[in-house]
């Protein structure tokens, strides 16, 4: 006999990357969590922190370089005006699935209950201040702080 | 099939545990499920949540998802989560006789 297998209370998401296929994920499911009555928080590092630095969230782009699954000719993606055009193809898209901009999302999730985290390495290291933020971010803390609120969650790192 | 004894009658139930026919509910119906849900008493704002709900599915055959949910039924989100705390989409749906939204957002 089975036991039935034991339902996830809460998310820790970790959102390493600054492109928009690279914030979007994180999102997504930690809203998907609020949405289902699971605890969320999202931690933002590295360049995943432009999601929540005011004037750069809602200019996220698309990476064309590097990026196989796009099926295009890398020198094409290198072409200037290539990642803005493939952006915006893809929040028409997002848009359409009634997936809102970062900013607006963020809102939305922070409003359901999610906690927003910066990374305290990263911030040191690119000189960011508590005003670069958008309201949303609850504070900057360190690993150890984010293992401290992780206990007993999942970690998903994206 | 499953099936609930809900005000009185026996319902069937589809995959998720909730109505199986919507034609089934009526607002009795509804409060006994809330009250399963761990919601004692539902409230004008739940009532709007919840007729918003069978509007949008009975026009497009799906639920709305939270977005749109909190943008025209006059419920924040801050508010949508405090009416049905163990998970808006699913909770409200189930309360409004629907089934299980399929969307992610």
């Amino acid at each position: 006999m089975t036991t039935p297998a034991q339902s996830i209370e809460k998310v820790c998401i970790i959102i390493s990357r600054g492109s928009l296929e690279g914030v979007y994920p994180g999102l997504i499911m930690a809203n998907g969590a609020r949405m289902e009555g699971i605890e969320a928080s999202i931690f933002f590092t590295f360049f995943g922190l432009d999601a929540i630095i005011k004037k750069r969230m809602n200019n996220l782009k698309v990476a064309t370089v590097g990026n196989p699954a796009l099926h295009m000719p890398t020198v094409l993606g290198a072409i200037p005006g290539m990642s803005s055009f493939a952006t915006s193809m893809m929040k028409k898209e997002m848009e359409k699935l009634d997936i809102p901009p970062v900013g607006e999302f963020l809102t939305m999730i922070h409003d359901a209950g999610a906690e927003i985290y910066a990374c305290r390495a990263t911030v040191d290291m690119f000189h960011l201040k508590p005003e670069d933020f958008c309201p949303e971010m609850d504070g900057v803390i360190s690993v150890g702080q984010f293992y401290e609120k992780a206990a007993g969650g999942q970690i998903i790192f994206t | 099939m499953e099936t609930a004894i809900l005000a009185g009658k026996t319902l069937a139930l589809d995959a998720d545990g909730n109505l199986a026919n919507r034609n089934d509910w009526n607002e009795e119906i509804a409060k006994e499920i809330a009250a399963i849900e761990g919601i004692p008493e539902l409230t004008p704002q739940h009532w709007a949540v919840i007729n918003f709900m069978r509007a949008v599915f009975d026009k497009e055959g799906d639920s709305p998802s939270i977005r749109r949910l909190t943008k025209e039924s006059g419920v924040d989100t801050r508010t949508l989560y405090q009416l049905f705390p163990k998970g808006p989409a699913k909770r409200a749906a189930r309360i409004a006789g629907l089934p299980k939204p399929k969307g992610c957002i």
